[in-house]
């Protein structure tokens, strides 16, 4: 394998892997722009989603693309269902309160899952199929394309969600200014079970297409959830657009990383890397500069 | 606020009330009559039932409580209830020596079975070599035996001779150059320290030494990189998921050359999981997976097959190699209490002079200079065919 | 310090030196140990979080350069526990210092990220550089302390270590909060804008206490490597680091007695909870929920308040 093809192939591993990472930091974004809230258990979102589906297809033995709705759909529940309990009746917490309840929560979610389903690793059947389709000289699973094309799905539909309905302007507004959105009567409280129950679903999704590439046990959630908030860090907290580029600089960065310079340091590479730009650009790549400093810690 | 102050009130109360009726200030300590008879043989086992290794951890206790269950309805040893007394180390450090240390001054066991890691068991061994309590742990690295520690004892193969038999299946095949990939982790460590040592007395040359992290979830970029070696076979050291997805990432690459996992494939799941890219996979493993297709007379046959039946007949999951770890340390354990009674002295010396003992990982002869018990001849080189263990030909 | 807090001192020694005499066997002092060992990095991440209001995802790597220094000084080096330990405090506080200074200056989740990656390149380096840590097996073999011919091994000598040494950090600290640095502190939490204007070099104490709270920690790091003797990177992750927020934010984050209270509880709260086999995680998560939500502002004080209240 010559230079120019291993080159390609650690390319396609990092877009595959940068496209997951995008998508949990989405996941990230959402709550944190509606809130202000760092939602430690983002990861738990795809873990369940993963596992949601394998059970539904391989348990109660649905059908593909229903039990893929279905397990999203349940997710979402899941996640409106822990903003109503956890979040709701709390009473202007702080940011750390809110840290920590979002870790207890992690911690129930993976228990519930290590119960409900056992300790074992799952796998699910691949959308169409394994055979490993060539490219140039590197080969590419058509899984990863099924995963490009629902994530560029879910971008374009929260594009479409934010920028021209009312329910997205209305999230936005709570974003941008939580007094004055509420001023002109949107229903905060509202948006922000809505921003809980959208990022799990996107958050589901996430864990769905990836367990046939990378299988999913109750456990993987809490090492999604660190590397997709330093996406969305990298990215910019607040900035959707930020997430995914960020998701495929770091997903790439570490492919290549693994590549060329260390296969065990490949997370630190990444992570230094998102140290020095937090050191000199501390608002992210496309953070804005003003919204990091009027966030209130 | 009252209501508030209410609700936090009651909530204190119930745990304080919980926490009466469990653990170590439960009111039962204080009535006699409710305690357990004290007549019982305790025994002490520390698993990783939860966390990481649960996949190590959780077979390694459902055959503590089948096996306590069994003796006990049998009568018991020479009429002496056994009590095995599970504590979880969630696979850390620092929860296994604060369990070892209740295992032996609180509950003052007369030994222990456990831990279920290499890691793990190096943290205890100061321990039970201070107080002087016989330790049989279930955990593969060599260095728990080697230099020989007077009370510490193990059972499952060592991972030198794991290596030693994927070297020789290698020479066999005519292959003489080999990449190696190992997880980050206690387990993945030892082996990858172990095949880089055994290399060069095997003539094998290793060309390509990569790691990844036991979380990974893609191992693309360190394959590559052995793709493009002129590596002749690739060894894998690690546990689920990587190990079957480093199957699975090297059937997306198109790479053809044989894949040899560790004795930590030992779970026919695994096999399962990785689906076709599991077929050809060879690994070497305890005849307890492949024990349909042993011949009757094989001493351990029989030993096998009715573990084999009474575990998968009571927890309605496949058998795997590390449960049967357990299984050795227990009845080992349990043999010596049969000869010498409740007494910890007795019980280490009657271990380590124990010869052909029949366990599920081998047949185990113990001396003063080997406390592992078991050769390069416990180990059978399994493959994957059609989704099923077989013996390799 | 105020009357109250020198009673409480008081009263805590009192309870210290006490405390092995009831108990019978040393399981319960092995606990005991570990509470305060890890009270010794609450204490430090309280100041940090509760007083100056910064966020730290990543003290466990403090926790562990102490404990790998001292650890890797003792055996690799054949230097004296003692020294190792010194040592150790310099090492983890000039890593420290040259974290802080750029980091400090982020905000809010932005500093909490680069804490986090911070741990987690320590822990990786831990798991990387087998040559001086011995990579993810660890190595063992750590010598004990010593005083003089005396070696300190036993649950109850150590105890009695660990426990005085957690007085004198508890002195410390507390004269700090009660002095002008303190006050100073303080002002930082309530509005960092305003402290600068008012001419407190907030820069400089925020980078102190950073510093400080790592090398309380570095200190329970060589005190944990000469305790069990084992060291490999598992219990030095992202994990504990958010087992050290939880303890502080469960305790009371503006407060040191909340800090140890925090340290008490979820140490011992995993011992009771054995006995409930698996389902312990799962009660271990609910109690931690429960308070943050119910009791924010942390046990010690929230229990203080509601006392207050009823009166």
């Amino acid at each position: 394998m010559n230079l120019g093809d291993q080159l390609l192939q650690y390319l396609f591993t990092g877009i595959t892997i940068g496209a997951i990472y995008g998508m949990v930091a989405l996941g990230f974004n959402i709550i944190y722009s509606a809130t202000g809230i760092i939602n430690l258990a983002q990861g738990e979102f795809v873990m369940l989603g993963g596992m949601m589906m394998v059970y539904l297809t391989a348990i109660i033995k649905l059908p593909m693309v229903v039990s893929f709705f279905l397990s999203i759909l349940i997710v979402t529940m899941i996640g409106a269902a822990f903003e109503r309990a956890a979040i709701h009746p709390l009473k202007s917490p702080s940011v750390l309160t809110l840290i920590i309840i979002t870790v207890a929560a992690s911690i129930l979610f993976k228990g519930g899952a290590m119960f409900a389903w056992g300790k074992h690793t799952f796998s699910l059947p691949p959308f169409s199929g394994e055979k490993p389709i060539s490219v140039l000289g590197a080969t590419i699973l058509p899984q990863t394309l099924w995963i490009l094309g629902i994530m560029g799905a879910t971008v374009a539909l929260l594009i479409f969600f934010f920028g021209f309905t009312l329910t997205g302007k209305a999230m936005r507004a709570c974003a941008a200014n939580r007094t004055a959105a509420s001023l002109v009567g949107i229903n905060v409280r509202t948006m922000v079970l809505l921003s809980f129950a959208l990022s799990a679903g996107i958050g589901a999704t996430a864990g769905i297409i990836i367990t046939p590439i990378a299988l999913m046990n109750y456990d993987r959630g809490t090492m999604l959830a660190v590397k997709g908030f330093s996406v969305a860090v990298l990215g910019g907290l607040g900035s959707n657009v930020g997430a995914v580029v960020a998701g495929f600089i770091i997903g790439i960065m570490e492919s290549l990383g693994a590549g060329f310079i260390s296969s065990g340091y490949k997370d630190a590479i990444a992570l230094v890397v998102l140290l020095l730009v937090l050191f000199i650009r501390p608002s992210g790549l496309l953070g804005s500069r003003e919204r990091a400093e009027f966030k209130k810690f | 606020m009252r209501k508030k102050g209410k609700i936090v009130v009651g909530v204190v109360v119930a745990i304080v009330i919980v926490l009466l009726l469990v653990g170590p200030l439960s009111i039962w300590r204080w009535v006699p009559m409710l305690r357990k008879p004290a007549v019982a043989y305790k025994v002490g086992a520390i698993f990783a039932v939860t966390g990481p290794a649960a996949w190590l951890g959780t077979p390694e206790r459902n055959t503590a409580k089948m096996i306590e269950q069994e003796v006990n309805k049998a009568g018991g040893i020479n009429g002496h209830p056994l009590e095995i007394i599970i504590e979880d180390t969630v696979g850390d450090a620092t929860r296994t020596v604060t369990a070892a240390k209740k295992l032996i001054t609180k509950d003052e066991v007369l030994a222990i079975v456990g831990p279920s890691r290499s890691g793990t068991t190096m943290a205890v061994i100061p321990i039970v070599e201070e107080a002087k309590v016989p330790l049989v742990s279930c955990a593969a690295a060599e260095s728990i035996v080697v230099p020989v520690k007077p009370w510490v004892f193990k059972t499952p193969q060592k991972d030198s001779d794991a290596a030693v038999k994927i070297y020789e299946t290698m020479r066999e095949r005519g292959i003489s150059k080999t990449a190696i990939i190992t997880a980050t982790s206690g387990f993945g460590d030892q082996g990858r320290k172990q095949l880089k040592k055994l290399a060069p007395e095997l003539e094998i040359e290793i060309v390509a030494d990569e790691t990844y992290g036991p979380d990974d979830t893609d191992m693309t970029a360190q394959l590559t990189k052995i793709k493009a070696s002129e590596a002749q076979a690739v060894v894998n050291w690690s546990i689920v998921p990587g190990q079957v997805i480093v199957a699975k990432n090297m059937r997306q690459l198109g790479m053809k050359i044989p894949l040899f996992q560790s004795h930590g494939f030992g779970n026919i799941k695994y096999a399962q999981t990785a689906g076709e890219a599991g077929e050809g996979i060879i690994f070497p493993c305890g005849r307890l997976l492949a024990v349909d297709t042993l011949s009757d007379d094989h001493p351990q046959k029989e030993v096998l097959a009715k573990y084999k039946k009474e575990y998968e007949a009571k927890y309605e999951e496949d058998v795997s190699t590390f449960g049967g770890h357990a299984w050795d340390g227990l009845q080992l354990v349990i043999a010596a209490l049969r000869e010498v009674g409740p007494d910890r002295e007795k019980i280490r010396d009657y271990l380590e002079n124990t010869k052909n003992f029949v366990g599920t990982g081998g047949i185990f002869n113990f001396s003063p200079e080997d406390h592992s018990g078991l050769t390069k001849d416990a180990f059978e080189m399994l493959t994957v065919k059609n989704g099923k263990f077989v013996v390799l030909e | 310090m105020g009357k109250k807090n020198i009673l409480s001192l008081l009263i805590l020694a009192g309870v210290i030196l006490a405390l092995p005499l009831g108990l019978g066997n040393s399981y319960y002092l092995n606990v005991l140990v570990f509470v305060g060992i890890y009270s010794l990095i609450t204490i430090g991440l309280s100041l940090l979080m509760g007083y100056t209001g910064q966020i730290s995802l990543g003290h466990a790597a403090f926790f562990g350069l102490g404990a790998y220094t001292s650890g890797v000084l003792s055996t690799k080096f054949g230097v004296s526990p003692w020294l190792a330990l010194l040592a150790a405090i310099f090492v983890t506080g000039g890593i420290a210092f040259l974290i802080g200074a750029p980091a400090l200056k982020l905000k809010g989740h932005y500093l909490a990220m680069a804490t986090l990656a911070f741990g987690y390149i320590v822990f990786i380096v831990f798991n990387q550089a087998s040559s001086l840590t011995s990579g993810p097996s660890g190595f063992g073999q750590i010598p004990r302390f010593r005083l003089g011919n005396f070696l300190l091994r036993s649950d109850v000598h150590y105890y009695y270590l660990v426990w005085t040494l957690v007085i004198v950090v508890l002195l410390v600290s507390l004269n700090i909060i009660h002095s002008r640095v303190g006050r100073a502190l303080r002002s930082i939490h309530e509005g960092e804008l305003t402290a600068n204007i008012m001419g407190v070099n907030t820069a400089k104490y925020k980078i102190q206490v950073f510093v400080l709270s790592a090398v309380y920690a570095s200190l329970a790091g060589s005190l944990y490597a000469h305790f069990i003797t084992f060291l490999n990177p598992t219990p030095f992750g992202f994990h504990f680091s958010i087992v050290l927020v939880a303890m502080v934010a469960v305790g009371g984050m503006a407060s040191v007695w909340g800090a140890m209270i925090g340290a008490a509880l979820l140490t011992l709260l995993p011992e009771y909870l054995r006995a409930f086999q698996d389902y312990d995680i799962l009660i271990y998560g609910s109690i931690l929920l429960v308070i943050m939500m119910f009791l924010p502002q942390g046990l010690f004080a929230g229990i203080l308040g509601l006392i207050k209240k009823e009166r």
